[in-house]
């Protein structure tokens, strides 16, 4: 197809997924506005005001954060592997495969799907925290930077891990088990200079501490890593991550037999 | 010469596990056929259409269509084809006319037109008052005119029905095969694998039939047909008989009472058959084939199995 064309279709999938999240709002939009609400009441407000500073900040100022990042994480993550495989199980990725689109606008417009509700779930995330706590963007170019790179870079590892499910089950494994230890070790409920210096070093080996402290650094100016660190890591996971996706799709695993 | 939609050279399948679906078929459609490409279960009709559609990849050999590599003109070749499935493959959540305008879009059709045409192919098919409500609540038969409504939204030069009538009632497959063969009037090609050989027998020019990965047959209709050698007739008698007659020409066998089988070799006229009855004082109301044409010859050949092909 020339380049209209491939405009086209690249529409026709986001518009679907948009299309889909909105459709199912009670199952993409809303449950992260409640979970969060809870986290910022009761982490935040009732239990936070008894913990006091954290890295020279009021408890509730400190997560706000990474329980977003963590809500984007999530949230970018189970829309690509929930809609993806949910295309492959229903045998409607067939109409995707059969047609002319390229790879590269198929990869794009899941993508493009899981950062819009990233993006969503971000802001209303946002909302929800502003009612416990007053929020200025320290930095908007890496807040902003650091939300779209997260979500791009687990949209990516939602669609590997959906192209390799073949039962429902295969996409829960990931998020219980690798999703939610990683995101709640990487500093959102702490700064990870309070653990000791061998488990400080092993938490630099979690991606997710990167972005959460990126973020940090964009909404309140502090962070446990360099930025530079930060940007060079999201940088290269999102690369890597993608490359094998695309990689993936152009061999057909999992799809074409 | 004649353009070709398709044309197939040594194409070979072998899947993972081992199973080897295709062991080099070369196949040539014609661009304006109304082609039957046939086989028992299991005898590569599926893996053809999956690599066609790249659905399967294959193992060796090229695929042309209307001239487009699908190896290095992928997305050329792929323009110019449309299929029906056999299982559905929709999102059931999804509106009619959602997955309709949908899939035009990834042809590359732009909103406008890509609405217009799913309006226009949804109406022909009979399912424009379904086009709002979830595609789970449509029936059976709905499902499948969906799927052809879906296949022509960008208006394929090809379009290929992989059993697209198995499970359908009647009046439903009269009126999809009425749909079809307009479109083939229009110019499309179209290639069918169908189980209900009476539908390949009357809709088809051309046939192919696979059998264990190798085509065993690929001719005309006509050509095929008139390699019978002998038709099986099923005779309805007006009086009951208790002994089968012996009347020399045609070979006869007594099913009950009222009925005979005539194992009628090709050039025999009925007439003479009628006449050799009556003389021995028989009688018959109707006359009916045991069994369709096409069947009988298929059976001859996939039973003949793929070593003996020609």
């Amino acid at each position: 197809m020339n380049a209209a064309g491939n405009w086209e279709a690249l529409k026709t999938i986001v518009f679907r997924e948009v299309n889909r999240i909105l459709r199912i709002w009670g199952q993409t939009l809303v449950p992260p506005a409640i979970t969060m609400t809870l986290y910022f009441a009761i982490f935040g407000n009732l239990i936070g005001s008894r913990i006091g500073q954290m890295n020279g900040m009021r408890y509730i100022d400190f997560i706000v954060p990474g329980l977003i990042m963590m809500a984007v994480i999530q949230s970018s993550y189970g829309n690509i592997v929930s809609s993806f495989f949910g295309s492959k199980f229903q045998r409607f990725i067939e109409e995707l495969l059969v047609s002319p689109t390229p790879n590269w606008v198929i990869l794009t417009g899941y993508v493009l799907g899981a950062l819009a509700r990233g993006v969503m779930v971000g802001v209303i995330v946002l909302v929800v925290a502003m009612c416990f706590t007053d929020i200025r963007l320290h930095h908007p170019l890496v807040t902003v930077v650091t939300l779209l790179l997260t979500s791009v870079m687990f949209a990516f590892a939602g669609f590997i891990n959906a192209v390799y499910a073949k039962k429902f089950d295969d996409i829960a494994i990931v998020p219980t088990f690798i999703l939610t230890p990683l995101t709640y070790l990487g500093g959102v409920f702490y700064s990870v200079s309070l653990l000791p210096p061998f488990w400080e070093k092993v938490s630099h080996l979690n991606p997710v501490l990167y972005m959460v402290n990126a973020f940090r650094y964009g909404l309140l100016g502090v962070s446990d890593v360099p930025l530079a660190t930060a940007f060079a890591v999201m940088f290269a996971a999102t690369i890597a991550l993608g490359a094998f996706s695309m990689h993936l799709l152009i061999k057909g695993r999992g799809l074409r037999a | 010469m004649t353009q070709l939609a398709l044309s197939i050279r040594g194409l070979q399948k072998t899947y993972d596990n081992g199973i080897v679906a295709l062991r080099g078929i070369d196949l040539d459609v014609a661009a304006g056929d109304f082609f039957a490409l046939l086989g028992p279960n299991g005898a590569g009709k599926s893996t053809t259409i999956g690599i066609i559609t790249s659905l399967v990849n294959r193992s060796a050999g090229s695929v042309k269509v209307f001239g487009h590599d699908l190896g290095t003109e992928r997305e050329a070749a792929l323009s110019c084809v449309g299929v029906v499935p056999q299982e559905i493959n929709f999102n059931q959540f999804e509106k009619p006319f959602d997955i309709v305008s949908n899939q035009a879009g990834f042809y590359g059709l732009p909103r406008k037109l890509a609405r217009e045409r799913a309006e226009k192919y949804l109406k022909q098919l009979s399912l424009w008052d379904k086009a709002e409500v979830a595609a789970r609540t449509l029936s059976g038969g709905m499902k499948r005119r969906l799927m052809i409504a879906r296949a022509m939204v960008h208006e394929p030069r090809l379009l290929i029905l992989d059993e697209p009538t198995a499970g359908v009632d009647i009046e439903i497959r009269r009126s999809m095969w009425q749909f079809v063969q307009s479109i083939n009037a229009a110019g499309t090609t179209v290639i069918l694998t169908t189980h209900y050989l009476e539908e390949a027998e009357s809709l088809c020019r051309n046939i192919a039939i696979i059998d264990r990965g190798v085509i065993v047959e690929n001719t005309s209709m006509k050509m095929l047909l008139g390699k019978l050698d002998r038709e099986s007739l099923i005779l309805d008698l007006a009086d009951p008989i208790d002994v089968c007659p012996d009347i020399g020409i045609v070979q006869l066998k007594r099913v009950d009472a009222t009925t005979l089988e005539a194992d009628v070799p090709k050039g025999t006229s009925l007439n003479e058959l009628f006449d050799a009855l009556a003389k021995t004082g028989i009688r018959v109301r109707s006359l009916r084939n045991k069994a369709n044409r096409l069947e009988e010859l298929f059976l001859s050949l996939v039973e003949r199995g793929p070593g003996d092909a020609k």
